[in-house]
């Protein structure tokens, strides 16, 4: 299948990344890693009439630390996140849930950004990005700003990005002493989207949980909080977890498809929280 | 039309490309590497496998246009006056039965062993998890990896 045609602009800043934003339109797309969008291009259900390769911008690349902070930037590759130090050592959530991404070649292409701002619910690292309350670096025109990710995401493949922005850095507080984290991931086979996920981090204290965040995939047109659960956790001893978990899918409206309809994401959904958390609370 | 200067193969190209261009179609229909099938066309089956500056990729999945720059090996280039030991392992192995991944999968097989030199057997499934092939079962690739991974000269030969 041959993509749409298209015109071809590949900035070499994050300045004329979002002044070739500005001056196409509505009508142009950022490229990042290209491994969601070029599908879309060849299935044709996507018709850009430009896109812009932020792909050749190094200050998008690598990850550094900002003592309580690691930055991520937006065109670090799935792979590079994954064999990265600093995020093994300070946000391993990340690297468990990235290496369930795809499969090695999507992930040498593949950018954590692009993940992100493409904002597909069945993807893995909204929810994670959720669960770990990341910020979300964004410029456009007038400077930047930082998002909240509980604020980032606002529809199927939404975000907050308007037309002339664009997601330059992710900025990721570290899980200090005494927290665990799981992602549990249910698909169909192994390179396939997640039927349902779950990134769940949990804070322990003498024996039982102070506090929890869970993020959940594919429940939904957003990545969703489990807030109910996340209440239920605080404060709670591990011998509740089970209890707490029954409420994850609580506010959940879910799609239905070939691989599940909505009451049986919702059961996963339960079910799956209950292993994350029971995970990251022994971790 | 954009330009792009890449080297395939170890021979060097530059052309004029439409910037919607695949890099499996730029290899197949400019440069006649055929050895590189299009298999499912929607990133899932990896027989499109190349490497693009020493990594696997799907070439059905990048444009011809990002890889202006860059060192591009496909099958084609793989073998150096002789077989590379990855292809003598799967000939031996018995790893392929109507070779239609077959490209593809060695691709992504000597990706893994440049990763990682000795990989276990759950190693191995999951390296190839991207590359699909609906005769062998996998076991008999499986093999074959193994079997190239204890001769040395598998791994680091080729970019």
């Amino acid at each position: 299948m041959i993509p749409p045609s298209f015109e071809y602009v590949r900035p070499g800043s994050v300045e004329e990344a979002v002044s070739a934003l500005a001056s196409s339109g509505d009508d142009a797309k950022v490229m990042a890693g290209g491994q969601s969008l070029i599908p879309l291009l060849r299935l044709r259900l996507s018709y850009p009439e430009v896109v812009v390769d932020v792909g050749r911008i190094e200050a998008l690349r690598g990850v550094r630390d900002e003592g309580d902070h690691l930055v991520i930037g937006a065109m670090t590759t799935h792979d590079e996140v994954l064999r990265d130090p600093l995020v093994r050592t300070h946000c391993g959530l990340i690297a468990e849930a990235t290496e369930t991404v795809a499969d090695p070649a999507v992930r040498h292409r593949g950018t954590f950004g692009g993940a992100l701002a493409h904002a597909d619910p069945a993807g893995d690292l909204p929810a994670v990005a959720l669960a770990l309350d990341a910020g979300f670096v964004i410029e456009g025109p007038g400077g930047r700003r930082t998002v909240p990710a509980s604020e980032f995401f606002l529809d199927y493949l939404q975000t907050v990005l308007g037309p002339d922005e664009l997601l330059v850095e992710v900025r990721v507080p570290k899980l200090g002493a005494g927290w665990g984290y799981r992602y549990e991931k249910f698909h169909r086979v192994a390179q396939s989207w997640a039927i349902v996920g779950v990134a769940a981090v949990v804070q322990r204290s003498n024996g039982s949980i102070a506090s929890a965040r869970i993020g959940l995939t594919n429940m939904g047109a957003t990545p969703l909080r489990a807030s109910a659960t996340e209440q239920a956790l605080a404060g709670a001893d591990l011998g509740s977890i089970g209890d707490a978990a029954g409420h994850a899918a609580d506010g959940t409206s879910p799609a239905s498809d070939l691989n599940g309809a909505a009451d049986y994401r919702q059961h996963l959904a339960r079910v799956l929280t209950g292993r994350a958390v029971t995970a990251a609370a022994r971790a | 039309m954009v330009q792009v200067s890449v080297t395939v193969d170890g021979q060097r190209r530059t052309d004029e490309v439409e910037p919607r261009l695949l890099l499996v179609h730029y290899l197949r229909e400019r440069l006649g590497k055929v050895g590189t099938p299009v298999g499912c066309d929607t990133s899932n089956c990896g027989a499109c496998t190349v490497h693009l500056d020493g990594k696997s990729v799907k070439s059905c999945s990048v444009l011809a246009v990002q890889a202006d720059g860059s060192e591009i090996t496909t099958i084609e280039g793989l073998a150096d006056g002789e077989w590379h030991p990855m292809q003598t392992a799967f000939k031996e192995c018995h790893a392929l039965q109507c070779g239609y991944c077959t490209p593809g999968m060695i691709m992504a097989a000597v990706d893994l062993l440049n990763n990682n030199p000795d990989p276990s057997e759950d190693e191995i499934r999951a390296g190839l998890e991207g590359n699909l092939c609906r005769c062998t079962g996998y076991h008999n690739i499986v093999k074959a990896v193994q079997s190239a991974a204890s001769q040395p000269a598998s791994v680091g030969g080729v970019q």
